[in-house]
């Protein structure tokens, strides 16, 4: 043997297990929740087959459809929202605070990230219920006379989800603003750049691969994510991950929760081409 | 526009922090709820949580998956970066996208996925089934981290060693292991905090014993009690204690 084939061998060798795992428990998967997502229910019998007919009802069935709309109407709101919110933040802790405070700045931006997942939802269920802190603060304060709704509202679960995301893109933008040398934006001063023009034409382009792709980040997690609407949002709409849980759960139609997955995943994989000029998902 | 950046950063903070102040301050409530007015201060409730004996049943089986499923994704993630990073291998582009895949698709699609095979193939749902879960979204994290950290200093004196006639398996313990010890440490302890936290995958893959987010789950649907606000409270406690922990020791000993 060659010590090249005995190289490429070893190669193989050490990355099989992972490679092995991941087609097993991800590829496969996949594959088998695909294939289930054209069979059909025949009362609680799952009958296999190649019948389109769970696609047929996501798109034509209003409850359905409806659900996945919230859940674009949510992410994209959140996205935008999260974005416009993160970036003052990431650049004033970059370009403000002074270099040997910035990492515990920053550090202090993100820590309530390190609360459970669960727990931050109901949290936020505390603060903005009927008798929560906000509206107790408010009626106080006589700035309201009667409490505000806003728990198991639309408006609670996209606070919720830009809280997490907020900090989550901090981040992300601040590890791209700090990359950038300052000679830019000097440059840019030199030659007769006002702030608004420097920061429109020279700092906001070079960050904006770090913006995007935390961007997508924010829209995959935020477009599956199930607890925080189901915690926050109430009864009154659903999203595609809580209609996925409900047709699990109390129908147990397998059939019709994998073709509402393989919808979500096809969302996200247009959201993913959408960005994917500016993506870079190896330099997170 | 200074103090307005000075404004800006406080009401950031202040939003921020918000949901954790009151998480934090209702657990001390000396009544039933955790909203205003505040009426005393107890540590009962913390007493309540520590001697539930689900909730630390549940605590243990987390802090069990977390250390079993990194360990698992550390070792096949490190493997694997070591290979793609030093072999050319035909379709290696292919092979890292892969790899990488689990990491663009949410975690329902990948618990549903599990749970479809699981059920077709007559596998009980346990710890272990949700452990394969964890597995599979902290692997490409450890393998997009080791990887990332790789590079020519690594690879001649892994040549070296090579040279001096240490087979593969003592390069890989003696020789890339302790370089990568840095980077190794951060994968690990990140795949920790996520699947210490998951709830959706552990949800869906256990059955009878539940990892601790699931159990809050489970107490949240009896309505809101300072019980729960005491067990976030002592999560983010530990949690914070592992972040600071990990600052001092792991990455600023890295800096230098």
């Amino acid at each position: 043997m060659t010590l090249a084939a005995a190289e490429k061998r070893l190669g193989w060798g050490l990355a099989a297990p992972a490679l092995l795992w991941t087609v097993a428990f991800f590829v496969l998967p996949f594959l088998a929740m695909l294939a289930l997502s054209f069979a059909r229910m025949e009362g609680r019998e799952v009958v296999a087959g190649f019948d389109p007919g769970n696609y047929i009802r996501i798109f034509t069935d209003w409850t359905m459809f409806k659900a996945l709309l919230n859940s674009l109407e949510i992410t994209v709101v959140v996205t935008v929202v999260s974005v416009v919110l993160a970036y003052p933040l990431a650049a004033i802790i970059a370009f403000r605070v002074p270099a040997r405070w910035q990492r515990l700045a920053l550090l202090l931006a993100v820590l309530p990230f390190w609360t459970s997942y669960v727990v931050r939802s109901y949290a936020w269920l505390l603060v903005l219920g009927q008798n929560g802190v906000v509206n107790k603060a408010l009626l106080g304060l006589g700035l309201i006379a009667e409490p505000l709704e806003i728990a198991a509202t639309r408006t609670a679960t996209v606070i919720g989800f830009v809280h997490f995301f907020v900090m989550l893109l901090t981040l992300t933008i601040y590890a791209n603003l700090i990359q950038l040398s300052p000679n830019y934006a000097r440059a840019a001063a030199d030659l007769g750049a006002g702030r608004w023009q420097t920061f429109r034409h020279v700092i906001l382009p070079l960050t904006l691969p770090g913006v995007v792709t935390g961007a997508f980040l924010t829209f995959v997690l935020c477009i599956g994510d199930y607890i925080t609407p189901q915690i926050l949002g109430g009864n009154a709409e659903l999203t595609l991950p809580q209609l996925i849980m409900l047709q699990m759960g109390r129908s147990g139609n397998f059939p019709l929760a994998s073709a509402l997955s393989v919808v979500l995943m096809a969302v996200v994989t247009l959201a993913y081409f959408a960005s994917s000029r500016w993506l870079r998902l190896d330099r997170v | 526009m200074r103090a307005l950046s000075w404004a800006y950063l406080a009401i950031a903070y202040a939003f921020v922090f918000l949901p954790v102040a009151v998480l934090v301050a209702f657990s001390f409530q000396d009544g039933r709820l955790p909203v205003p007015p505040f009426q005393g201060v107890t540590l009962d409730w913390y007493a309540k949580v520590l001697g539930d004996r689900d909730l630390m049943a549940a605590l243990v089986n987390s802090a069990l998956v977390a250390a079993v499923s990194s360990l698992i994704a550390l070792i096949l993630g490190f493997l694997a970066a070591h290979a793609l990073a030093r072999v050319r291998l035909p379709g290696s582009v292919l092979l890292r996208g892969v790899l990488i895949a689990p990491m663009t698709v949410s975690y329902l699609i990948i618990a549903l996925g599990l749970l479809t095979v699981f059920n077709q193939t007559g596998v009980r749902l346990s710890l272990w089934t949700a452990g394969i879960g964890h597995v599979v979204i902290n692997l490409p994290l450890c393998f997009a981290i080791t990887y990332a950290a790789m590079g020519d200093h690594q690879k001649n004196a892994e040549r070296a060693a090579r040279d001096l006639g240490a087979p593969e398996w003592k390069v890989l313990a003696l020789v890339s292991a302790p370089m990568l010890a840095a980077p190794l440490a951060a994968a690990f302890f990140l795949s920790v905090t996520f699947s210490w936290d998951e709830f959706i995958i552990a949800f869906l893959l256990t059955r009878f014993d539940v990892t601790l987010p699931v159990e809050i789950w489970s107490m949240l649907r009896s309505g809101i009690s300072p019980a729960t606000n005491a067990v976030g409270s002592l999560v983010f406690l530990v949690s914070v204690t592992l972040v600071v922990v990990l600052e001092v020791f792991v990455f600023r000993r890295a800096k230098t």
